[in-house]
């Protein structure tokens, strides 16, 4: 979307709001507002869902006006008030529209109660208004914002931002908080209600916020806090603070978000494993799933007594299960190393996709369990302790977790790491380099299916069975996305990306029904964008030199 | 005395000759030229010796061992090394880990090693690192080694592909147009910074050049090419006075070309 | 010549060629089991075949589309399943409203234009869309770069009208006058199977004499093979890439609707499997090439129809028709690897280096 004007026109201004209304109607007639409904921020003002659909035209507002640095007048609040205005008119539009004609028979989200959210539930002849008015006003505050110096800007964008957050993370910090019974009480009186915040703990938690923002943004730019430059003792001693945070999680978090936790750390093993394929030697793989399947059915087919007259325990199989990883990763390697980038995408989905048909066959079923899949798979178990609950077996995640990054970090810096990159770079030259691009690719691939097979062999004891269906296209997906958000190459892009996809989903249940919707339209956003990811890969420096910032001379110009 | 030879080498695409029997013998320790319009085969000559193409006909030899066909990254750890006539450095790593990548042949940590690091592969991790530093130097390139490859300015680019080319510690290097987009003093630099490579590291030097002031200044051996074939060899003196040579220059209205071979000896 | 052959071939080549032989003795082992046997009857295997014709007219119809955008842009069009899906999903509707209104089979003629207008509408519209939102920002992106886009947009947009329509089935209303069958002698057709195949044929015609003697036709082959030169000889390259979108969009459109006779089902997740097999396709006849495109999906619809009667049913394998998905997508994997060029030839050959 080009949207280049010298100033913000009345033209730009209507179109402005009318793409902001179309996406606020995309989103309301996907379900989501409605699904958010329940959401609140701040109980019994407003909900997620009335976010959901306000935040586009505000957006689509001040990204505009962003782009034109000049405007300053009282005219840019005019147009921005009119650019709201617009964007309301068309969800008040849609609202009446439903009111004429049955568009439910077709859009099944075009229900009575997403007209009471659009509305603010102020029945009819007064509701569309009431709803222009809204976005009229936001439009304006939007251009009033910009107005404002870059410190009190900061102030308020932040104060908005972490208010929403801590509305919606109302149930995770309630859990936490409760075990100190004081501040439980404390924080469930002033702060938080049912759902969501507390009005008054609203208006504190803002000026709390925006105070501490704005403080700080008056500061002098300090630098930030970076562990390398604090003396050992106190290096030593917040690493053995994190470590002890990480032991006692699931002490603090319960059985519930231990689960949520256990589910973002297997993501975080396949995250790193498919970060080596796609993230360092640039081979997109989108059968990755099918190494998941693979470590998970080793398990299954080795320690089920369904299938297995003497079936082993967990660590027995667990050196097959990855061996087996390695071999296949190794094998569907082989076929698509001669390929390019994009035909290798597609020959690994079809690989991941024939895996799990003969998984799903009646052919193999007295080996693999067909659709029934396999029960009864062994837990793993520590003398006479058996790993069975959430809790327990967040430490064998952790365990996992740690084994695969510091394998990650450590190939990362080395002979083999850089040659992936080298690949990934530009294969002609990689070669010429002397690197075998066959061995290469072939390590990038059966590592990479050794971390995703480790996961599924954790998943598999986690769940005591396996079934097909678990081991869909979708996974793949997951990973992928997790990796492009958090930034392809990176390992703490991995973790970053596996909170936010795999955690948040799981925090905020209602969130389930649109996630591929939201991680479709975060890859497009994503490469559009901000290919990089958030936590951008960073190269390390060897040759340790201070003064290389400034660049000797301009670039000559190629004489022709 | 020959360290490259290669007998009637022929490459074709689809109906086109792109080589047509190209003898060609580089002598060890030499800086030998190859010249020739566009098109005349020079950078498809280069992809046959370093194993990117496979010659239909004919063989090259290296060292008197036979490498026709052989696969790049056997080409390379056999002791030939190339740059190219667009730069093609690793663009999103340092300029170290460029040069790491080229001492990729002579370093030995697989994917256990790497892992476990034992004080062996630590050892060699901190030569390689050392080596790296060194050739920096030795390229002028000190103080820019963390420095991402896309970020360094054009003439730098060129010698840090170079530095990655000698980090395999080639025997014969091959250089594709080492002054393209240079100005006078750069090409002046890079002129003597090649007549290094061979007086101080012993490396033969092959190279593909334009600008005919650089070639007729630094080349001992010239073989020039047009359309696939050879159509001479000699010393500089004896090319400038090759009739053929001009006719393949000043028939396709290159006169600027030659012009300067004659004028810039005599400035100097 | 042989010598070349020796330092050439290498342990993967082996292990590659290894895999096909293997997979071929199969195939041919288990179709001379089958045929052996007897298990099927001649009426069966024309059966098979007719089925499998209808259905590869559906995937040539949809292949057109990648393989257009493919000789264009170099760029697999993954959300190009979902065009279709959205076309065929939306015209349900459609048809539903004329099926209660009581048209549908009073005009039926009248009512199948509207639905084909209806589908080939929201189809074209949404392949317009896509390009210009997601892909035009990327035309110089690296290879990966667009793919990544084109798999999220089809995550977007499957979700986007599971959202909207619902994650339920919708029926798709049969019509009278495509009841029954039409008898040739042993060969029966069903007339819903006829007209899928006489549809895709004169939609492939159509859109093969627009890509062949039309002015955009020659518009489009030109940018297909340099862009820049194309654009200083004055043709708008952007403008050729949006029609080049319409048309893929309004060929997966008609392909939804013909999809939708067959199997008179539609849901949000219809497309995945049919554009994954329409991909092979393309790949199969040879990817930017339209008459490879035809000559793939008939193959495809062919070999997924009869296949699993003929060489897995020979093997001994259960229930063999669980796996024809399979064999489609081993077909893909197999073609990619040992002739990425497909059997016509990719018009233009990707030169390395």
């Amino acid at each position: 979307m080009q949207i280049s004007a010298p100033s913000f026109s009345w033209k730009e201004a209507v179109r402005v709001g009318v793409l902001g209304g179309a996406i606020a109607i995309l989103i309301s007639l996907v379900g989501m507002v409605a699904a958010f409904g329940e959401r609140y921020i701040v109980y019994g003002w407003f909900s997620m869902g009335q976010v959901l659909f306000l935040a586009p035209i505000l957006f689509m507002v001040s990204l505009t006006l962003r782009r034109e640095k000049a405007s300053t007048s009282s005219k840019t609040v005019l147009h921005s008030l009119l650019a709201g205005a617009v964007g309301g008119v068309m969800l008040a539009v849609l609202v009446l529209l439903g009111q004429v004609i049955n568009l439910r028979a077709v859009l099944v989200n075009a229900s009575p109660r997403l007209y009471g959210m659009l509305t603010f539930n102020q029945g009819l002849p007064a509701g569309p208004f009431v709803l222009i008015a809204v976005t009229a006003l936001l439009g304006a505050v939007a251009g009033a914002y910009h107005l404002l110096p870059p410190r009190w800007q900061r102030t308020l964008s932040q104060a908005v931002i972490w208010l929403i957050l801590t509305g919606l993370m109302r149930d995770l910090i309630m859990n936490i908080v409760v075990r100190w019974r004081l501040v439980g009480e404390l924080f469930k009186t002033v702060l938080f209600a049912s759902s969501g915040l507390q009005p008054i703990g609203a208006i504190v938690l803002l000026l709390l916020i925006g105070g501490l923002v704005y403080w700080r943004s008056g500061q002098p730019a300090g630098r930030g806090f970076s562990l390398k430059n604090q003396p050992p003792t106190i290096r030593w001693a917040s690493i053995a603070g994190i470590v002890l945070i990480f032991l006692t999680l699931p002490q603090i978090l319960g059985v519930y978000f231990s689960e949520i936790l256990d589910n973002v750390m297997m993501y975080i093993l396949m995250g790193l494993g498919l970060n080596i394929v796609v993230g360092f030697a640039g081979l997109l793989d989108l059968g990755y799933v099918a190494f998941f399947a693979i470590g998970a059915y080793t398990m299954g087919v080795l320690t089920s007594p369904e299938l297995r007259a003497e079936p082993l325990t967990y660590w027995q199989a667990l050196p097959f299960a990855l061996v087996i990883s390695f071999i296949s990763g190794l094998i569907l390697g082989l076929p698509v190393l001669k390929l390019r980038g994009d035909y290798l995408a597609i020959v690994t989905l079809g690989f991941g996709e024939i895996v799990r048909l003969l998984v799903l066959s009646d052919w193999l079923r007295p080996w693999l369990g067909g659709t029934q899949g396999i029960q009864l798979i062994a837990q793993p178990r520590i003398g006479s302790m058996v790993l069975n609950t959430q809790e327990e077996l967040y430490y064998l995640f952790l365990l996992g977790v740690g084994i695969i990054l510091f394998i990650a970090i450590r190939l990362k810096d080395s002979r083999l790491g850089r040659a992936w990159m080298a690949l990934r770079e530009d294969e002609d030259v990689a070669m010429a380099m002397g690197i075998n691009h066959v061995v290469v690719k072939l390590l990038a691939f059966a590592t990479g299916a050794v971390f995703s097979g480790l996961a599924g062999t954790i998943f598999a004891a986690k769940l005591t069975s396996v079934y097909p269906h678990s081991m869909n296209f979708l996974v793949s997906i997951n990973v992928l996305a997790l990796l492009i958000l958090g930034g392809m190459g990176s390992i703490p892009g991995a973790f970053v990306g596996a909170l936010v996809l795999i955690g948040a989903p799981e925090l905020l249940r209602e969130f389930a029904e649109f996630r591929y919707l939201v991680y479709g339209a975060l890859l497009v956003t994503m490469m559009v964008t901000r290919p990089e990811g958030l936590w951008p890969e960073e190269r390390r420096r060897l040759e340790l030199h201070e003064a290389e910032e400034e660049l000797k001379g301009a670039e000559p110009v190629p004489a022709s | 005395m020959a360290i490259l030879v290669s007998k009637k080498v022929t490459k074709r695409f689809g109906g086109l000759e792109a080589l047509s029997k190209i003898d060609l013998e580089v002598r060890e320790q030499s800086i030998h030229s190859i010249i020739g319009p566009n098109g005349a085969g020079k950078t498809t000559f280069f992809n046959c010796v370093t194993g990117f193409y496979t010659p239909e006909e004919g063989e090259i030899l290296f060292n008197g061992r036979n490498i026709t066909g052989l696969s790049p990254d056997r080409v390379t750890h056999l002791g030939i090394s190339r740059t190219y006539q667009n730069i093609r450095l690793f663009k999103n790593m340092t300029a170290v880990e460029n040069i790491l990548v080229g001492m990729h042949p002579h370093l030995k940590a697989g994917l256990i090693g790497s892992v476990i690091r034992p004080s062996w592969v630590v050892k060699e991790e901190r030569e390689a690192l050392e080596e790296a530093k060194h050739l920096l130097r030795f390229v002028g390139l000190q103080g820019r080694g963390d420095m991402l490859a896309k970020n360094l300015p054009y003439g730098e680019q060129r010698r840090l592909e170079i530095a990655r080319a000698l980090a395999s510690r080639p025997k014969l290097l091959l250089l594709d147009e080492p002054t393209a987009g240079m100005n006078p003093s750069e090409t002046q630099d890079m002129i003597n910074f090649i007549r290094r490579l061979r007086d101080e590291l012993g490396i033969t030097i092959l190279l593909i050049e334009h600008q005919m002031r650089v070639v007729m200044n630094i080349s001992e051996l010239i073989t020039v090419l047009d359309f696939g074939q050879k159509i001479a060899e000699g010393t500089p003196l004896e090319i400038q006075r090759n009739e053929r040579v001009i006719e393949a220059y000043l028939g396709r209205g290159a006169a600027s070309g030659l012009g300067q071979v004659h004028a810039s000896p005599a400035a100097r | 010549m042989l010598r070349m052959w020796r330092q050439r071939v290498t342990l993967t080549d082996l292990v590659i060629w290894g895999l096909g032989i293997l997979i071929l003795v199969g195939v041919v082992w288990g179709s001379i089991q089958t045929l052996r046997l007897g298990k099927y009857t001649l009426a069966i295997w024309y059966d098979l075949i007719i089925t499998g014709l209808a259905l590869g007219g559906v995937y040539a119809l949809i292949a057109l589309g990648y393989t257009l955008v493919y000789g264009i842009l170099r760029m697999i069009n993954f959300a190009h399943s979902e065009i279709f899906m959205s076309g065929a999903f939306t015209a349900t509707f459609a048809a539903d409203a004329l099926y209660q209104a009581g048209w549908w089979n009073s005009y039926p003629v009248l009512s199948l234009l509207i639905v084909l207008l209806v589908a080939a509408t929201v189809s074209a519209t949404i392949a317009f869309s896509v390009e210009r939102i997601a892909y035009r920002p990327l035309r110089y992106a690296p290879r990966l770069v667009p793919l990544i886009t084109a798999i999220g947009t089809s995550f977007f947009l499957q979700y986007t009208f599971r959202g909207l329509y619902g994650s339920g089935q919708k029926g798709y209303p049969d019509m009278d006058i495509f009841q029954g069958a039409i008898v040739f002698g042993d060969v029966r057709i069903l007339k819903t199977q006829l007209v899928a195949i006489v549809g895709a044929v004169i939609m492939m015609v159509i859109l093969f004499s627009i890509v062949q003697y039309t002015k955009i036709g020659k518009a489009m082959r030109s940018v297909s093979e340099d862009k820049e030169t194309a654009a200083l000889m004055g043709i708008d390259v952007d403008r050729i890439i949006s029609t080049t979108f319409l048309l893929g969009g309004i060929s997966a459109g008609v392909a939804g609707i013909l999809f939708l006779i067959l199997f008179p089902v539609a849901h949000f997740f219809m497309g995945f499997v049919p554009g994954l097999k329409a991909f092979t396709s393309a790949v199969l006849g040879g990817i930017g090439n339209v008459p490879g495109a035809f000559l793939g999906g008939v193959l495809l619809g062919l070999l997924e129809s009869v296949g699993p009667s003929l060489f897995l049913d020979g093997l001994g394998i259960p229930a063999p028709y669980q796996l024809k998905d399979a064999i489609a997508f081993t077909i893909l994997v197999f073609i990619l690897i040992f002739r990425p060029t497909g059997i016509l030839g990719e018009r233009m050959a990707q030169t390395k280096l």
